[in-house]
């Protein structure tokens, strides 16, 4: 407990100097003064990291985090790096503010359009293909070496000719998307309905479960961490997948347009902005399964291991 | 033989199925194009549909023929041979995979040998997964560009950005995977941190290293040709791609998709190779 | 119990008084759990001698394992004396002063047998040519001498413990520690085992202390036979084999072998009674 307050001590003590030396910027005081917060918030990670709470195990990483905005910031208005290459995170925060329309008009268009619509087609379809291929052990040994290997091929690729077939418009960025997560569910699904050992498919005979059963009642149970991975794999891709697609044409909206435009204009703000954007829909939508996994599949090995290490 | 023959139907079911579609799809195009006075059975509809200039979906030999022709059709240094470009985009990625591997072998290190970085970085590390990468791209070739760094270096720089999570994340789970026993063994020979990683964490965690390079390497292709998009589309297949998309030149995508495609399968080959090697050393297991 | 088992040497060692390998004087060693701390071993009082073949047997969760780990400094002393060869645990394992013997083979996958056995001098930085004579004589104790470039897996579980043993003789110890080595194989390579060990042991003089869950394998093997009970992790009885050496499978069928078995079982029975 001695470690957090001295942790939490740290923390405010580098909070308040790190202000007093952004308010400074340009005097000979900020540049010790931010030494000074820097080395008082380093140290307070480090505090952090020895303790085992759940607390500091939140905020280790979220001071950690705090301390790089900040040195960001510090460092790119104290040595003058031009705005070109880095934008300070200050002028992220209001760029996010003074664009919002257009970037909420973006997020629609990539992420409630295109990306949605990619992600549960795709997810859904490799589900259901590798349901569709469990009864047929050709077909299962003839797809997943093909599915693998398209997996690894740079499927996003397909995107200009996707174009010519959809359109300009969210439904080409969609199919990509669709291309993109299909494969990772087919083969995560099929390698999850493989999971049981014969020992558990005996015990299933024994009480005269048929197909459909056994399925319902053992194979998919146990499918589900290896589903929810392909789910989560699939969130990050369906982003990139439509995000990318994007710059390769597009009416004018979507991020991946805002991206490419702004980029080329210097704006580079407005990109950042985008990007943090793209980030907390990311991450939060892997947030958002992985608490539904830990809800649905607590009974998993994996989670034992992690709530005792 | 149970394996080679289910794959072999299937990819032929898929040659025929492309070829049907093929038919399909570029067949209306096809008979408007066709010479109102030549015959209209449907033989000379399928030879039309497969033959086409700029068809809706070319047929796999239509793209052979293709790539053949910029191939051996052109000078090999020309911006026109699909070779040259290929080579660019190897380059790219080749580059950007051995420094994003590098890379993300001496995190993982930190990682497992430092608490202070395990608790700080990882959460790091793994978030800065679920941002989309390669959406910076562009942005990262903008900036890059503008403190005078152009040409390899910025694309390198993508690729090495996304090929070293996979690597550190197998890397930590690799250089943590000796078990408890395996852990006591090397503490009873009062083994030292340097030997313990040379003698049981780095040899463990080869099993875990080549995945990793399987993955980064399959990444590396994709994020060459995305790091190619922004520099205005001049070299490699990802340029050859948005110039095909601009000036509607179809064969130029495919060819372009299919080069990139057999890229990234020769890269993982390369890195199956080297696990087979391993294995081969290691008594024909990893 | 502390005169049982702080007594004097026994007869068979006297011509070295003092000798004391392992000397554990009211050792406890607690651990740490979530809700309350656990006593694994409580006034824990033993003094093993040069030569002796010590087996520690009880129950599950009696401390036996907790005691050899002790020993070899792979778990903490609470309190409490413990001096192994005159040193601290710590500095004994510092001065690689005893060889371990794990519950499996612990066996590196991607070694070679031979480079198995010499994985603990490489460590200890001896020179190549040395520690492969080293390994080569130590394969031919435990009769292995033929299987030097094959892999683990490509011995049987007996094969691949009795690499973990000629391993475990690297450096030459005067003591050797095992953890239930054999409690994973089948009966009948469990015996043949015993059988090897019992010759090693007798050629090499080396001080064992050998953790077992089987009766007949420690009445065989020791010398003295320590029976622990659980919860506190304390230790019952110490009970003095006198059976004849050297000794063979045979010798389970005689009386003395059934009667010290006997002995044995309700000694561990007692420790089972307040449960």
């Amino acid at each position: 407990m001695n470690g957090m307050a001295l942790g939490t001590m740290a923390c405010t003590t580098a909070c308040i100097l790190g202000l007093l030396a952004r308010l400074l910027i340009g005097t000979s005081w900020a540049l010790p003064l931010a030494l000074l917060a820097l080395a008082a918030s380093i140290w307070a990670s480090v505090r952090l990291a020895r303790q085992n709470d759940r607390l500091s195990m939140i905020a280790s990483p979220v001071i950690f985090g705090l301390t790089i905005l900040w040195a960001w910031e510090m460092l790119v208005v104290g040595l003058h790096v031009p705005f070109i290459l880095l934008p300070p995170p200050s002028a992220i925060a209001l760029a996010l503010v003074t664009h919002f329309g257009e970037l909420a008009n973006d997020f629609d268009q990539t992420v409630l359009h295109a990306v949605l619509a990619g992600y549960a087609i795709g997810c859904g379809g490799g589900f259901l293909i590798a349901l569709a291929i469990d009864r047929s052990l050709f077909l299962q040994r003839g797809l997943t070496p093909l599915a693998n290997m398209i997996s690894a091929m740079p499927i996003i690729g397909i995107a200009p000719i996707a174009i010519e077939w959809f359109g300009f418009d969210w439904p080409s960025k969609a199919a990509v998307v669709v291309l993109m997560t299909i494969f990772p569910m087919l083969v995560n699904t099929r390698a999850g309905l493989q999971q049981t050992n014969p020992m558990e498919q005996d015990l299933m005979r024994s009480y005269g479960a048929g197909y459909i059963h056994t399925l319902i009642k053992l194979r998919l149970p146990a499918a589900l961490p290896m589903i929810f991975n392909a789910l989560k794999l699939n969130t990050t891709l369906a982003m990139i997948g439509a995000i990318v697609a994007e710059f390769f044409g597009t009416p004018t909206r979507g991020m991946g347009f805002r991206i490419s435009v702004e980029a080329a204009r210097m704006n580079l703000d407005i990109v950042w902005a985008t990007i943090a954007i793209a980030a907390l829909a990311g991450s939060s939508s892997f947030a958002l399964i992985g608490w539904a996994e830990r809800r649905i599949t607590s009974w998993h090995p994996s989670f034992h291991t992690r709530s005792l290490s | 033989m149970t394996r080679i023959f289910p794959l072999a139907t299937v990819m032929l079911a898929l040659i025929i199925v492309w070829y049907a579609g093929a038919y399909v799809l570029n067949a209306p195009q096809a008979i408007n194009l066709m010479d109102p006075d030549g015959p209209h059975n449907f033989w000379a509809v399928v030879q039309a549909a497969w033959n086409m200039d700029r068809p809706v979906l070319p047929t796999p030999g239509q793209i052979a023929t293709n790539l053949a022709a910029s191939i051996f059709g052109n000078p090999l240094f020309s911006p026109r041979n699909f070779l040259l470009q290929t080579a660019y985009t190897a380059e790219t990625a080749v580059t950007g995979l051995a420094g994003g591997v590098v890379l993300g072998i001496f995190l993982a290190i930190g990682i497992v040998h430092s608490r202070v970085l395990d608790r700080s970085l990882m959460p790091w590390v793994i978030t800065s997964q679920t941002i989309p990468i390669l959406a910076i791209a562009p942005m990262v070739v903008v900036a890059l560009g503008n403190i005078g760094l152009t040409g390899l270096v910025p694309k390198a720089a993508i690729v090495g950005y996304l090929s070293f999570f996979p690597v550190t994340v197998g890397m930590v789970k690799g250089l943590r995977s000796p078990d408890a026993m395996q852990m006591d063994l090397m503490r009873t020979y009062n083994t030292k941190k340097m030997s313990l990683f040379v003698k049981l964490r780095w040899p463990v965690a080869m099993a875990f290293l080549f995945p990793s390079l399987r993955v980064a390497a399959s990444l590396s292709v994709t994020g060459a040709i995305v790091a190619e998009l922004p520099t205005g589309a001049q070299v490699g297949l990802g340029a050859r791609l948005l110039a095909g998309s601009y000036y509607g030149q179809t064969m130029m995508m495919w060819g372009a998709l299919v080069l990139a495609s057999l890229l990234a399968l020769a890269l993982i080959g390369m890195v199956r190779l080297g696990e087979f090697w391993l294995c081969q050393q290691r008594g024909g297991r990893l | 119990m502390n005169e049982q088992t702080l007594r004097e040497p026994a007869p068979r060692n006297a011509s070295i008084p003092n000798d004391n390998v392992i000397v554990a004087e009211n050792l406890n060693i607690m651990f740490d759990t979530n809700d309350h701390p656990i006593s694994a071993l409580q006034d824990v009082n033993l003094n093993v001698q040069r030569g002796d073949f010590i087996s520690l047997i009880g129950p599950s969760g009696c401390g036996k394992t907790t005691l050899l780990r002790a020993i070899a400094d792979l778990t903490p002393v609470t309190s409490g004396h413990l001096r192994v060869n005159g040193m601290s645990p710590h500095t004994a394992r510092e001065a690689r002063a005893y060889g371990y013997v794990f519950q499996a083979p612990v066996l590196l996958p991607w070694r070679t047998v031979l480079r198995n056995v010499t994985l603990p001098l490489e460590i200890a930085g001896m020179a190549k040519s040395d520690r492969i004579a080293c390994a080569r004589e130590n394969l031919a104790l435990v009769g292995l001498k033929d299987f030097s470039m094959k892999f683990p897996w490509q011995l049987s579980g007996g094969m691949q413990q009795r690499v973990s043993i000629a391993r475990a003789l690297s450096f030459k110890p005067s003591l050797l520690l095992m953890d239930e080595p054999f409690g994973a194989l089948d009966e009948i390579t469990r015996d043949s085992l015993n059988v090897h060990l019992h010759d090693l042991w007798r050629r090499t003089g080396m001080t064992t202390i050998f953790v077992t869950h089987s009766i007949p394998e420690a009445v065989f093997l020791s010398t003295r036979i320590v029976v622990m009970s659980a919860r506190p992790g304390r230790i019952l009885r110490v009970i003095e084999s006198d059976l004849p050496m050297p000794r063979s499978l045979g010798i389970r069928d005689t009386a003395a072998f059934t009667a010290l078995a006997h002995d044995l079982r309700e000694a561990l029975r007692d420790g089972h009674s307040y449960d």
